[in-house]
């Protein structure tokens, strides 16, 4: 049953220095509020995962809180690179980041596997290409039955997830729905779970298409209006490109980021 | 094609983007990313190609946007498509088993065998030259789809022998590699950038230059390709856009 709690008190409790957390939402319903309490919070050491790293965890790198990414894509969408990131693997600015790198394929597969209670998954995947190299978590297995080779991906175990959702009942259920990316899986992958929701309800009215995560699943709720901003939360709120754009100026430069970080903490 | 008369006042870029919504047959299902293959292949909807079936990686399967997305998960696209997926459904039931047509694919480095980098330019893996955003869904969208179609610039930089790492892979280095790697998909069957079309030679695999854009001299392609780029024998010209493309093409923009 989840405790329905103020977001800062919901962070403090899920997301702890060390942790290997993932702040999901594929470009819709975003866990920026929840992302920004954890920088105001200091927590240092995380291993963030994301499939798309994007604005959030440059904030979150840039202010310090990462040790490592594991990732399949990082960039700001639709616009370009993210700088904070580039900093910090280019020039460990302002500490190194050590990274894990996939395809959205093999991450999406990880967080099924760890969701599911197995130790891998299986896919036609990275066939050709340099990431195996690179990636310790990416191995070939024969199929039992036909003898055909194919790519396994270890896992991938949480020790917290963080989403953001439309709605939750009194009792924390969580509803969602528009792009339901893989959040899902990420709750169900992690041992401590948080999400931030637009609004408490009395009743979840069904809605099509969506995905109800049953208050077990989940530790904490908390309410968090507009916490996806500048993502958006489909049918609250729209996605904010301008600050998609603006933020690649404030990203290239370590000034006006640290301006930025003053204005969060 | 319309039967409007062409124009001449357009960018190489608009070229570019018309030549690639020109390449997507009606009725196809293609596989988006963002940019310039989302910007093309919605001019080819209203244009040539309306029943095109777009679906993009955020798990909108057949999105109608009425204006360009910014990003692979604006709202438009969930709002308008005929299902809405989880991403773990999107790569594992709809890509990977060659449920799609055309794979779109955009690429930082791409070389003489059509294989591409989005990862690292220059130095080593771990210690970069230039750290680029990764892989993202490409590699399997590279792997799986029937063909895949390449949009872009053409630069020396881009165009080069070799890529510095192979993210997606194209024909490796020559005939055979696909097959023997068991990818089910044809590959890269089409390169278009600003100056031209690329296909690959169906003997070498190699790139080879197929057409060339209105006013675009075979040198000027030369001097931006980082190989030792041969012409198809039948060098073709691509026709220029027409003015109801560009109509369509800019007003999708704002």
């Amino acid at each position: 049953m989840a405790t329905i709690a103020p977001l800062a008190e919901a962070v403090a409790h899920v997301v702890r220095d060390g942790d290997t957390v993932a702040f999901e939402g594929f470009t819709h319903l975003i866990p920026f509020a929840a992302g920004h309490e954890v920088i105001r919070q200091g927590r240092r050491d995380l291993t963030l995962v994301r499939m798309t790293p994007d604005v959030l965890y440059d904030q979150l790198i840039g202010a310090g809180c990462a040790r490592k990414l594991v990732f399949s894509w990082g960039g700001n969408p639709g616009v370009g690179s993210l700088h904070r990131f580039r900093d910090a693997v280019q020039h460990g600015w302002p500490r190194p980041l050590e990274l894990e790198e996939h395809s959205h394929a093999g991450m999406a597969n990880r967080y099924v596997a760890a969701a599911s209670g197995l130790p891998f998954a299986v896919l036609r995947g990275y066939t050709g290409t340099d990431l195996p190299d690179q990636t310790a978590n990416i191995a070939s297995v024969t199929c039992p039955f036909t003898g055909e080779v194919l790519t396994a991906v270890a896992a991938l175990s949480l020790d917290a997830a963080v989403v953001h959702a439309q709605r939750a009942d009194r009792h924390g259920n969580v509803q969602l729905w528009g792009i339901t990316g893989v959040q899902k899986e990420a709750v169900l992958a992690a041992t401590r779970s948080l999400v931030t929701v637009e609004e408490i309800v009395d009743e979840l009215e069904p809605r099509p298409g969506a995905v109800v995560l049953p208050s077990w699943v989940v530790d904490y709720v908390a309410e968090a209006p507009g916490g996806a901003h500048p993502s958006y939360a489909h049918d609250y709120s729209v996605r904010d490109n301008d600050f998609y754009v603006a933020w690649d100026e404030i990203s290239r430069d370590r000034d006006k980021f640290a301006q930025w970080l003053e204005s969060v903490a | 094609m319309t039967d409007q008369k062409p124009t001449t006042d357009y960018t190489s870029d608009e070229m570019m983007t018309v030549a690639a919504a020109r390449a997507l047959r009606d009725g196809a299902v293609c596989f988006v990313g963002i940019g310039l293959p989302s910007t093309a292949a919605n001019l080819a909807r209203r244009t040539h190609a309306e029943n095109l079936v777009l679906i993009y990686e955020s798990g909108t399967i057949g999105a109608k946007p009425d204006r360009l997305p910014l990003s692979i998960g604006d709202g438009v696209l969930a709002d308008t498509a005929v299902s809405v997926v989880g991403v773990p459904e999107i790569f594992n039931y709809w890509l990977q088993p060659g449920r799609i047509d055309v794979g779109f694919l955009g690429a930082a480095q791409l070389d003489r065998f059509g294989n591409i980098n989005t990862t690292v330019i220059g130095g080593d893996y771990r210690n970069p030259g230039v750290r680029l955003p990764g892989a993202g869904g490409a590699p399997e969208i590279a792997a799986s789809c029937r063909e895949v179609v390449v949009v872009v610039r053409q630069t020396e930089r881009a165009f080069v022998e070799r890529v510095d790492f192979v993210t997606s892979f194209g024909f490796g280095r020559g005939p055979g590699e696909r097959e023997k790697l068991g990818l089910t998909g044809a590959g890269p069957q089409l390169v278009i950038t600003d100056l031209g079309v690329l296909r690959p030679d169906p003997r070498t695999r190699e790139l080879v230059l197929t057409q060339l854009h209105p006013g675009v001299e075979v040198a000027t392609v030369r001097e931006r390709t980082g190989w030792d780029l041969k012409l198809a024998d039948d060098l073709g010209r691509t026709e220029p856009p027409t003015d109801r493309e560009l109509a369509v093409l800019r007003s999708l923009k704002h």
